[in-house]
């Protein structure tokens, strides 16, 4: 293919609609006579609501109803009607269905009315009575009962292979250590919001914050027993999501409730304290048993993993699959085990599952390179593995050395002292460490639509979502690389239900999946255009085939003889004015499932440890990514930052707290809950490795959200330890740790 | 066990909303002579009642930056401010600050070095790189990370943030 659009630093197209205010977001379309809605939490985490008192409430001017379970409509009220796109296995929680209390901050009674403040107000007024259960949400105190769910929405835990209890017991170097991170939340920015609008006729025009409008349409016309052509979803920006987005959460819900009871548009937005009221990374236990020869060849590898789920829902993740992408080793046992609790289901959150084994599995590792008394590389490169043994399939491609390889080069790897405490300047030890990590270079089915105008002008559409990825822009670049276009003349739509089907955005592979599908369709405007082109009188392209031609700044010519050629403008003239129109579905080509599929990374990390006071800066960061063909460097290169900025969040400071007295998220807002701020982000450098890939998908390209968080945390972890000679084996690595 | 709501209403206050009070604000240079609650803060007088939604609400208390907008050309959070507390300022926002349709060199900036990615903290982002500047307080990279740790962006844009900043300081020192 050639590179007009497709591997340029393209600025984001939506990118003056981002700087001027302009673009909305979903609680930001401001409609006629809205209607305002604040929810109600349960202040206990187990028991039945007793009375509910809403008189106070309703007593209020301009507050027009308060919704709870025992005024709620008597819609669809089946388990199965509120299984969304993404729902894990078990019986999803349904909004005021009944007065049960199932975990706190429970959502329990909607206020709606004239104002926000109004509606907040009146939710101040509602007075709830409970009969509290014992609850229990003391992840560590139950580790004992964990249990094997019936079904796993991840992968099931990959059969062990070789002998791995005898060759771990053989091996004359051993390694057997616990690692546990605690539950973090999303915390995208842009609180969930959903505004409903209520058209003359009862049908719903849904603003909603989802990574994927189809999900919500499903979920609304299933929960309320509403036909698909009654509802649409619009969500054009979403202000990030990183899986919080991937479910419709309660606010959608109870705003489409209040919408129809009321016959009036409703708006709903938690507030961030309700972000932490539903799903998070689940707090996770790992057991790693490793086992080398003393020259380090990895022997035999054990991984016991317990999270945490809810009582109702089976969530997992597939935490235990990376050391066989990774790691060459021939006897190897694998288990991931759930914890239930009385708290929310857990939720995709960043790399779920990818973040936290990486973690594990790459502190591990360091540890046995250190015990070996091997460089964390070299170790790295004599258990490299070529093939991915959990399904026995070789890779697509895997330019891992390479990101070794450059990575350590930019990084000034060779200048390290392997001794912890070796390296300081002045009070500050100075660590560094690396790590490599994995994640799913995926595709799925898509449709695109694509319509080229008499004028010249292509406007393509893919009911996908832009989370911050780039969607917009990525997608525009293929459309204008496909048919010879300047990025100005191409038009890429997204978010709204009415368009052409597309799978949530999660998982990395938005550009494989509805990239494919654009190009395709774009793919068959071509065949079109250049068959109108042959038609043109006297044109040079008449005894030409679609291979002897090039599109190329609106035209379309002559490899050989660039100067002979039809304008696609003159192309068009030829179809009696209509334009050209093709929609498409694809999906991932025949054989692409023999290979395993991955991106990979290199993460080369320095930190500073004041030796008196225990703080730490991560003061330098190279990030060397293999991630296939790179569509757009400037959007791609973000994505990398974002996921640098992730990892040393998890590394160092996410961290939701658990009262177990109180069975409730302690830290609930962006005071206590920290999150990486400007000051904690130093210099930070990205590299993306050349890597060819005709198998993931036509376009070469793989997904590139996850991948630059998973080797952040232990390389972070891993410099640490180099730094100060102690090992933190709990996120977050806090300075109390330390000291 | 009974639960009392977290603000308590006393038997004396009256349930409605609090009388309206009149103010004049200069909003993106334009006077505005508004009626408005009390307990209205600036950011949901700007988002819910003028549909100037371009500031956004990330956090209600002051913990995120996402609705810093510039009163009398400082930076502040109008979630922390009630706008009767601002009768009679200049207040600019996102909206105020391209000119003729031509973006302001800070919006430019953040376009050029792709300094946002979801762009929901990207206005806050902007309007605090200028109230930066107008107080003159940053002279280190070091100054300018710590002067913008008000503004938090979860997709993590933080070091393309700071490339505009540094270019926004040097622009204004030329001056």
């Amino acid at each position: 293919m050639k590179t007009n659009e497709i591997g340029k630093p393209t600025n984001r197209v939506d990118g003056r609609h981002k700087v001027t205010g302009e673009a909305k977001y979903a609680g930001e379309f401001n409609v006629p006579n809205l209607a305002y809605g604040f929810a109600v939490n349960s202040a206990i985490a187990k028991g039945k609501i007793k009375k509910i008192d809403t008189s106070k409430a309703l007593q209020v001017e301009g507050v027009l109803e308060v919704f709870t379970h025992e005024n709620r409509p008597g819609y669809v009220w089946f388990d199965k009607n509120y299984k969304d796109m993404d729902a894990p296995p078990g019986s999803p929680f349904r909004p005021l269905y009944d007065n049960e209390v199932k975990f706190s901050m429970q959502p329990i009674a909607l206020a709606v009315a004239e104002t926000f403040e109004l509606a907040r107000y009146a939710a101040s007024l509602v007075e709830v009575e409970y009969e509290t259960s014992p609850h229990d949400t003391d992840f560590e105190a139950n580790i004992e009962r964990a249990y094997v769910p019936e079904e796993y929405n991840s992968g099931e835990p990959p059969k062990p292979w070789g002998q791995p209890d005898e060759a771990l017991a053989n091996a004359p170097v051993q390694i057997e250590e616990e690692y546990t991170h605690s539950s973090q939340h999303h915390n995208p920015m842009e609180m969930h919001a959903s505004t409903v609008v209520y058209e003359a006729d009862g049908k719903l025009t849904v603003y909603d914050k989802i990574q994927g409008v189809m999900n919500t349409h499903q979920y609304i016309t299933h929960a309320f027993g509403m036909q698909p052509e009654e509802v649409q979803v619009i969500s054009p920006f979403v202000g990030g999501a990183f899986g919080s987005g991937l479910r419709p959460q309660y606010q959608l819900f109870l705003a489409v409730l209040a919408a129809r009871e009321l016959k009036r548009s409703v708006r709903v937005t938690l507030t961030r304290q309700q972000m932490f009221s539903f799903g998070h990374r689940p707090k996770t236990m790992q057991r790693f048993a490793l086992g080398a020869s003393k020259e380090g060849k990895l022997e035999a590898l054990q991984q016991d993993v317990f999270a945490e789920t809810s009582r109702f829902e089976d969530y997992s993740e597939d935490v235990v699959i990376w050391a066989g992408v990774l790691y060459k080793c021939e006897n190897v046992k694998l288990s991931h085990k759930l914890v239930d609790l009385d708290v929310y289901t857990p939720l995709d959150m960043r790399a779920p599952g990818g973040t936290t084994g990486t973690f594990a599995l790459e502190c591990s590792m360091d540890e046995l390179a250190h015990k070996l008394g091997m460089d964390p590389i070299e170790f790295r490169l004599k258990n490299y593995s070529e093939k991915d043994q959990n399904e026995d399939k070789p890779f697509s491609s895997k330019e891992l050395r390479e990101c070794y390889r450059q990575g350590a080069e930019k990084f000034g790897w060779k200048k390290r002292n392997p001794a912890p405490r070796s390296m300081r300047e002045g009070h500050n030890l100075i660590g560094w460490g690396m790590a490599h990590g994995a994640w799913e270079a995926n595709q799925a089915q898509a449709s695109a639509k694509a319509v080229l105008t008499s004028d010249g002008k292509l406007t393509v559409s893919s009911a996908t979502a832009d989370i911050g990825t780039g969607t917009y822009t990525v997608m525009t670049q293929i459309a204008a690389e496909t048919l010879g276009l300047q990025l100005d003349d191409v038009t890429f739509k997204l978010g709204d239900s009415s368009l052409p089907d597309a799978p949530l955005e999660g998982g990395s592979k938005t550009v494989s999946t509805v990239g494919t599908a654009v190009k395709s369709a774009c793919d068959k405007v071509r065949e079109r255009l250049f068959e109108l082109a042959q038609q043109v009188e006297g044109s040079p392209l008449a005894e030409a085939s679609l291979e002897d031609v090039v599109f190329e700044g609106g035209q379309i010519s002559l490899r050989k003889e660039p100067s002979k050629g039809v304008s696609i403008t003159a192309a068009m003239s030829h179809n009696q004015g209509k334009a050209i129109e093709e929609e498409v579905s694809s999906k991932p080509a025949d054989g692409q499932s023999d290979y395993a599929r991955y991106a990979h990374s290199a993460t080369f990390v320095e930190v500073k440890v004041d030796e008196d006071l225990g703080t730490i800066r991560v003061t330098r960061v190279v990030s060397a990514i293999a991630g296939g063909r790179i569509i757009n460097p400037k959007t791609a290169k973000s994505q990398i930052l974002g996921g640098v900025v992730w990892g040393i969040g998890v590394a160092m400071e996410e961290d939701t707290v658990m009262d177990n007295n109180l069975g409730r998220f302690m830290n609930h807002d962006l005071d206590k809950y920290h999150i990486p701020v400007n000051a904690d982000v130093h210099e930070v450098e990205v590299i993306f490795v050349e890597e060819k890939d005709e198998i993931v998908n036509p376009l070469g390209a793989k997904g590139l959200g996850e991948i630059g968080i998973v080797s952040v945390a232990p390389a972070i972890a891993n410099a640490v330890f180099h730094a100060t000679g102690k090992r933190v084996r709990e996120l977050p690595i806090t300075l109390d740790k330390l000291l | 066990m009974k639960n009392k709501p977290e603000h308590e209403n006393t038997e004396t206050a009256s349930l409605s909303s609090p009388p309206k009070e009149t103010v004049t604000l200069h909003i993106n240079g334009e006077a505005k002579q508004l009626e408005v609650e009390p307990w209205t803060s600036l950011l949901d007088l700007l988002r819910d009642h003028l549909n100037l939604t371009g500031t956004k609400k990330g956090c209600d208390h002051g913990q995120c930056g996402a609705c810093t907008v510039l009163v009398d050309g400082k930076r502040i959070n109008s979630c922390l401010t009630l706008a009767v507390m601002k009768d009679g300022t200049k207040i600019t926002t996102i909206e105020g600050l391209a000119k003729d349709g031509e973006l302001h060199p800070v919006q430019q900036a953040f376009i050029d070095h792709d300094a946002f990615q979801c762009g929901y903290c990207t206005p806050g982002q902007i309007c605090s790189t200028i109230g930066l500047i107008n107080e003159g307080k940053a002279k280190t990279l070091d100054d300018i990370r710590d002067l913008m740790s008000g503004n938090v962006c979860r997709c993590g844009a933080y070091t393309n943030i700071v490339k505009v900043v540094q270019e926004a300081l040097e622009r204004s020192q030329q001056r």
